[in-house]
């Protein structure tokens, strides 16, 4: 299971509509427990393959290596990666596969459709080693705590607009 | 000198995120490392001896296959070594694969 906030999803989300047609990448910072993975950062990398960027992604070490120093000052460790597949189903294809290192870390995917985002899945790439490496469908749990403050907050402030209303 | 280690690799230093080595260069120091954890040494290292492909080893912020003198770089012990699997992929197609397969 991977969890996140609903502006996480968002975010990471609307990076790969930004990009279209090229893919978009960044690193998922947070905790992992006996639930799973658990975003408490995401952060925007740029993709190093502007040769091949409608199709091909590549995160710049030095980003990882931010990232990571990053993450470990606020307790929180590389958990994950996510990408976009401008045109393409979001199921992670085969050059994804043969290229994904991080056991143990979620992969998240987007489909972006003609600079729509659409089905966002996460995969769990399971294994230790590279012998016995796969990915496995992981559930995406989507945290709306601070979504439904918000449209609370929106609703109260909307009846307030009202009360006023009245009294002119 | 310390040395650190990935989330994906974590499995193999009992969960430490930095493993402390001694050593006078970069070779030594990931000998050293992989003294402290045999099981690391596949991971990291072909059957020829050499660093795999896809991990990509920094001393301090330089990527040591950009360093003039590569792994034989001298290092001391404020020196601080970070590994780092690649992370790529795509919606492309492999050039190793002869078929394209559905993505
Ligand atoms: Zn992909």
């Amino acid at each position: 299971m991977l969890r996140l906030t609903f502006a996480d999803y968002e975010s990471l989300r609307a990076h790969g509509e930004e990009t279209y047609p090229h893919e978009c990448c960044g690193i998922l910072l947070g905790n992992n427990d006996s639930a799973g993975n658990s975003v408490k950062q995401v952060i925007r990398a740029g993709n190093t393959r502007s040769d091949s960027a409608h199709n091909r992604y590549h995160i710049a070490p030095e980003e990882l290596i931010r990232a990571q120093r990053e993450g470990r000052k606020a307790g929180l460790d590389i958990i994950g990666f996510y990408h976009s597949h401008p045109d393409h189903p979001a199921r992670w294809s085969q050059t994804d596969f043969e290229e994904a290192h991080w056991f143990g870390c979620s992969y998240v995917i987007t489909a972006i459709e003609q600079g729509q985002a659409r089905i966002t899945n996460s995969f769990l790439l399971k294994g230790t080693s590279e012998d016995e490496k796969a990915f496995e469908d992981e559930a995406l749990e989507i945290d709306v705590t601070g979504v439904e403050e918000n449209v609370a907050s929106h609703a109260a402030k909307m009846s307030v607009d009202v009360r006023e209303g009245d009294k002119t | 000198m310390k040395v650190n280690i990935p989330t994906p690799l974590r499995a193999y230093t009992k969960g430490k995120e930095t493993v402390e080595v001694s050593a006078s260069s970069v070779q030594g120091a990931l000998d050293a490392l992989v003294l402290t954890a045999p099981e690391l040494k596949k991971h990291l290292f072909t059957e020829d001896d050499k660093l795999r492909s896809f991990v990509n080893v920094y001393l301090n912020d330089e990527d040591i296959r950009y360093l003039p003198q590569r792994e034989d770089t001298a290092t001391t012990e404020v020196d601080e070594l970070t590994i780092i699997p690649s992370i790529a992929g795509g919606s492309a197609y492999s050039s190793k694969s002869p078929v394209p397969l559905s993505c």
